[in-house]
């Protein structure tokens, strides 16, 4: 099965109204390809998940400027005074999470948990609305799993199944996210041939990833 | 030496050898430029590694390799990368020894307020909510005053809180002060500073003890 599609198949999977998660860390491992046909397209009320909003100017900060973004669910936005603006004047709604529970938020999503409990967040304003449940006289959230309709992954290295391997600090959130949508999309700024990867560094194994489009150089 | 460097500096002496250890963006990352020539320390850095290492050479960037910041860095020998999930659970799981982080407000009960003000400034918590809850101290450098004036040391927080009763060390170009279940106390000044200064400057209660001692940071 040819997983290689183009930009344009990949964005068309992609309707009004979805919920996608975008791997990467302040643009660091985003799938910039991916993210520039998406607003060439001008698909709409998306929800985002991702760690941060980016740059107004690089990576998914560009979908918030573009205003393509209907609610983002993030851990930073303060590199995107667009995203702040948006949030302040009530055209997007942001949900900012702690980094650590929206990491785990969507490995529970990826991994078929209901949820999780973490002590981050007690005593602050991320507890409200939140179950508390004390273990051994320590008290936690209970935090619940995320998902999306679509992921779009920024891989380094991908072979022609899907096998997966992300340099250095690309990592960040996109081996999770790979886990946790219905289509799952990776742009490979390399692709090679299966078997080429040495198994060992497989991040995503190639059987959660559907479709494959070849990173702009 | 300007304010910002005397409290990296300061907090610089905190560092133990063997150590992992988490800096915030700004003020805090200037830690890692005074770590004592006897020591190794692990800098840990949430986007995902351990073994962070300075900026590289102009011309030698590597687009893949940034600090939390986005800032082009090095790896030093012996580190490792890791996903977001793992990163965390380093941080959560009590793996960190010590991190340090900036403070829009830190008051006498350790309760810090970084990440928010009210109708003005929402940038998000990124990682510091989990880093105070799980690393084993938390060390604030903070300037003392805001540029209005105002005390950052508060008796209660009014911004939105990082965490509460999370902090250890409160390090300023005025004091080093440390939170314990008294309360908050005075336990150096810097050079050249009175304790009526810091006193008339704090607006916590402090608890002063008969040898106070002086801020050293060479």
């Amino acid at each position: 099965m040819n997983k290689i599609i183009s930009y344009e198949q990949a964005i068309d999977k992609i309707e009004d109204g979805m919920t996608i998660m975008i791997g990467g860390f302040l643009g660091v491992g985003n799938p910039h390809g991916l993210i520039d046909a998406l607003v060439n397209k001008g698909t709409k009320d998306l929800t985002i998940i991702a760690n941060d909003t980016a740059f107004p100017q690089i990576g998914l900060g560009k979908l918030i400027v573009n205003k393509q973004v209907k609610k983002v669910i993030t851990s930073h936005i303060g590199t995107n005074k667009e995203t702040g603006r948006q949030m302040s004047e009530g055209e997007t709604e942001v949900i900012l999470v702690p980094q650590g529970t929206l990491a785990e938020q969507v490995r529970a999503g990826g991994s078929g948990l209901g949820g999780f409990l973490t002590p981050t967040g007690v005593g602050t304003i991320v507890e409200e609305g939140k179950q508390k449940i004390t273990i051994e006289s320590k008290e936690y959230l209970l935090e619940l799993p995320l998902k999306a309709d679509v992921a779009l992954l920024g891989g380094s290295t991908v072979d022609k199944k899907g096998n997966t391997f992300y340099n250095k600090t690309t990592q960040n959130f996109n081996p999770l996210m790979a886990m946790a949508a219905e289509i799952v999309i990776v742009e490979a700024e390399n692709i090679v041939e299966i078997g080429e990867i040495d198994p060992h560094l497989v991040m995503t194994p190639g059987e959660v990833v559907d479709y494959i489009v070849e990173g702009v150089k | 030496m300007n304010s910002k460097e005397f409290i990296a500096r300061r907090i610089a002496k905190e560092l133990k050898d063997g150590s992992i250890v988490n800096l915030g963006i700004g003020l805090p990352t200037m830690v890692a430029n005074y770590v004592p020539e006897d020591i190794q320390v692990t800098f840990q850095s949430e986007n995902g590694f351990l073994g962070l290492g300075p900026a590289p050479e102009e011309g030698k960037e590597d687009k893949d390799l940034t600090n939390a910041g986005s800032q082009p860095v090095t790896m030093l020998n012996g580190g490792c990368y890791f996903d977001s999930s793992t990163s965390f659970s380093i941080i959560r799981g009590g793996h960190v020894d010590m991190t340090v982080l900036g403070a829009l407000q830190v008051d006498m009960h350790g309760n810090l307020a970084n990440w928010m003000i009210p109708n003005k400034l929402i940038p998000g918590m990124g990682g510091a909510m989990d880093l105070v809850t799980g690393a084993k101290k938390v060390i604030v450098a903070t300037e003392h005053c805001t540029k209005k004036g105002g005390s950052k040391i508060l008796k209660e927080c009014v911004y939105p809180l990082t965490g509460a009763k999370v902090v250890d060390i409160i390090v300023t170009e005025l004091a080093y002060m440390t939170v314990t279940n008294e309360g908050l106390v005075l336990e150096e000044i810097a050079p050249g500073v009175t304790i009526e200064e810091v006193v008339s400057k704090t607006d916590a209660e402090l608890i002063i003890p008969e040898d106070v001692k002086i801020m050293n940071v060479e």
